[in-house]
């Protein structure tokens, strides 16, 4: 028993790298424009198609394969904002662009459909089938790589955010959009980039995920509530939040699927009850976000 | 301002009532009102030998044209959309053509009981044809027993279609393909048959939870125990969990002879198999419910090399012996392009619902469902691309023949293997070591 239960913690981490991959976009995004982006999952099999593509067309490698991808959903990242979201304003604008966000997962999932079909495809390259044998667990690459990668980002962004001349636009958006701009920050512009580079994060999450799982074009749907659930856990705003809440999430879920796999997603969403009740600015909330 | 501490509990707990409903929310809304309409034109001219009555046949039927069941829900309509094509090219049942209309259900077992109320009440039309699966089947054919509707489908074969008390009371299901419950019985009579020092010690069956998947795969585990087959691992998990991984890798640790896997579609056998040849671990007997019968659809996302020797159950495959099927595959191939292994089950099982229900219009004079229903309990044995159909009281196919279907030659066959007297079978082959192996 002590083994399984050593094994699922080992999933459960690895797996939450995956998931903290595929929610450091939605954070992002939430933390600085109060937006809920609910077309987060389809952006994530936007991304997997765009490197299957890459891989199957072109036979680039899926994380070289990033160095295209991320740049292209940079790019429609700021073309839904410029189209969709910036035109938003007013009390209700958080309640909107749920609608609107749910109107852009349609027409990307429609375009999906339309390019590559209904059927399940999946991300193959020499190391998503392979693993390596560390302390008598077999740990598959793609998983450690795509962990690393995770971590990478984080760091990356919080580099961004904290070390950098746009992140202090950024940060200031964040805490009072109306102070931003009379001190001479374009927050319009902080605000598109800033959607651009949370859909941009996402390429890699999408990558990874579609080299541990087979996907189709309507495969974002499943994704979304565990996402908005995981924000929510690491403190929304919070990247390191969303990592930590992951990895979290995972291990409590991959453990109890040991005794029953069936209860194992209710426990997934009563942890994030029982951690709202005890701290309810999740992990690292965006009060605690703001005061870094 | 807006980064007061009232205003972000606020949000915050709002968000995690979005978080926690915001995926039945998607479920439904994918399934809303978005729904495509293919019809048949009745551009033929009506049989100048038949009655009098030219009216067009109009057909309606709710498909998973998006959604979880998409790939399988398209495959279905182009085995109807086929079938049209082909009775209105030879001039129309009893003179008149055949009008198909598709709603699409988005994989939604609410919206799928929404079309069949809008095909009946406000389309008005002659028959119903099933959706795809058994767990849209079950509501979809209480709907149509409600207006007495004839419900003639392919896909719904588990139990819980069968058992309601819609159908036990009006007989109106009538499933043209392979009763689900005992389809895994050759693989098990096959082990049965072989000597004891060579049967498999150990077995697992992990079972996504749902009516198709799980009644075959409990009846395999059931009757191999009994044959002294110990099990290892026995559970049902969601349809949807985050990753199947700490599931397989379960199973791997217990490197069990065989797996049966209560699957119902592509990626979550995909998902095992990766598990498995990461952890090193090829089972030297692996059946999944559903997902290797899904033809270049699962070699694309397994890949050749690890498909081979996965074997699958079912009553149908594209190198079927029978001249109705071939030409069908033909057809297929010619319309749609593609291979002959490109044609799934899915397609043949569409087909023969639009077969047994143009027998019985011509049988009965016309498309009175009482008098359909009558006559599809009467006995008789129809004719389809599946092979004979013959219902029972509760509207099973009797007359269907199980099969076991594998993967070989690198991945690159698939072809029958069970029950191994059977025409047509070929000699099964154990599970090939994973491609990275």
């Amino acid at each position: 028993m002590a083994r399984e239960i050593s094994q699922a913690i080992v999933d459960g981490i690895l797996i939450g790298g995956v998931y903290a991959l595929m929610a450091a976009g939605l954070t992002l995004i939430f933390g600085v424009l109060d937006i809920i982006n609910i077309a987060q999952g389809v952006l994530v099999i936007l991304g997997a198609y765009l490197s299957y593509s890459l891989s199957t067309k072109a036979h680039i490698d899926l994380f070289v394969g990033l160095l295209i991808t991320i740049p292209v959903m940079f790019i429609i990242g700021v073309v839904i904002h410029w189209a969709f979201i910036r035109r938003l304003r007013g009390t209700e604008r958080t309640a909107m662009t749920l609608l609107v966000t749910y109107a852009v997962a349609l027409i990307i999932e429609g375009i999906l459909y339309k390019l590559y079909g209904a059927n399940d495809v999946s991300l193959t390259a020499s190391y998503t089938g392979t693993s390596v044998h560390v302390f008598g667990f077999y740990l598959p690459w793609i998983y450690v790589y795509g962990f690393i990668l995770a971590v990478v980002l984080v760091v990356a962004i919080y580099a961004l955010l904290y070390r950098t001349r746009f992140g202090r636009s950024v940060r200031a958006t964040m805490q009072d959009e109306t102070a931003a701009r009379l001190v001479g920050i374009d927050v319009n512009r902080v605000a598109a980039l800033t959607f651009g580079i949370g859909v941009a994060v996402t390429a890699a999450g999408g990558m990874v995920f579609g080299a541990t799982n087979a996907f189709n074009p309507n495969s974002g749907y499943d994704l979304i509530s565990r996402l908005l659930a995981i924000i929510i856990l690491g403190g929304l705003g919070s990247i390191g939040g969303a990592l930590a809440a992951s990895v979290f999430m995972l291990v409590v879920e991959s453990v109890v699927t040991i005794w029953s796999p069936n209860w194992a997603i209710a426990v997934f969403y009563a942890a994030l009850v029982v951690v709202l009740l005890v701290k309810p600015t999740g992990f690292l909330g965006r009060k605690e976000v703001r005061a870094q | 301002m807006r980064a007061s501490l009232p205003w972000f509990s606020r949000n915050v707990i709002a968000l995690s009532a979005v978080a926690l409903s915001v995926g039945v929310l998607a479920a439904c809304s994918s399934s809303g009102s978005s729904s495509s309409s293919s019809s048949t034109s009745p551009s033929a001219s009506a049989s100048a030998s038949s009655s009098a009555n030219t009216t067009p046949i109009s057909i309606g039927a709710s498909l998973s044209l998006t959604g979880d069941f998409s790939a399988d829900g398209l495959a279905y309509q182009k085995g109807y959309t086929l079938w049209a094509k082909d009775v209105n090219a030879a001039g129309g049942i009893m003179g008149r053509q055949v009008k198909l209309t598709i709603l699409n259900d988005a994989s939604s077992p609410n919206q799928v009981v929404t079309n069949y109320q809008t095909l009946i009440n406000t389309d008005h039309v002659d028959l119903t044809f099933g959706p795809f699966s058994s767990l849209l089947t079950t509501p979809a054919s209480a709907v149509a027993a409600r207006s007495g509707y004839a419900f003639i489908e392919g896909a719904g074969g588990a139990p819980t279609v069968f058992q309601t008390p819609q159908n036990e009371a009006d007989h109106n299901v009538f499933d043209v393909s392979l009763p689900v419950a005992d389809e895994i019985m050759p693989f098990v009579n096959y082990i049965a048959s072989l000597p004891a020092s060579q049967r498999p010690k150990t077995a697992a069956y992990p079972m996504a939870q749902d009516p198709f998947a799980d009644p075959p795969v409990q009846l395999a585990q059931q009757k191999l125990q009994a044959l002294g087959v110990k099990t290892v691992y026995s559970n049902i998990f969601p349809a949807e969990p985050s990753s199947y991984t700490p599931q397989a890798d379960n199973v791997a640790g217990k490197a069990p002879d065989v797996v049966v896997l209560g699957s119902t579609d592509v990626p979550t056998v995909a998902a095992f198999m990766k598990a498995f040849e990461t952890n090193h671990y090829t089972p030297k007997w692996f059946v999944a419910a559903a997902g290797p019968d899904q033809g270049a659809a699962f070699i694309t996302a397994v890949g050749a090399g690890n498909a081979d020797g996965m074997m699958v159950p079912n009553g149908w495959y594209p190198g079927y012996n029978n001249a109705q099927s071939q030409k069908m595959v033909n057809e297929y191939v010619a319309q749609y392009g593609g291979t002959t292994s490109d044609v799934n089950a899915d397609v043949a099982e569409a087909y023969s619902v639009g077969q047994v229900a143009e027998q019985a219009i011509v049988a009965t004079g016309g498309t009175d469902n009482a008098k359909i229903i009558a006559y599809l309990h009467s006995g008789v044995t129809l004719n389809t691309v599946q092979g004979p159909v013959k219902f029972d009281s509760l509207g099973e196919n009797g007359a269907s023949a199980a099969f076991m279907f594998q993967w070989q030659d690198k991945g690159t066959k698939f072809t029958q293997v069970l029950p191994t007297g059977a025409q047509g079978s070929v000699t099964i082959i154990q599970k090939s070591p994973w491609a990275t192996s």
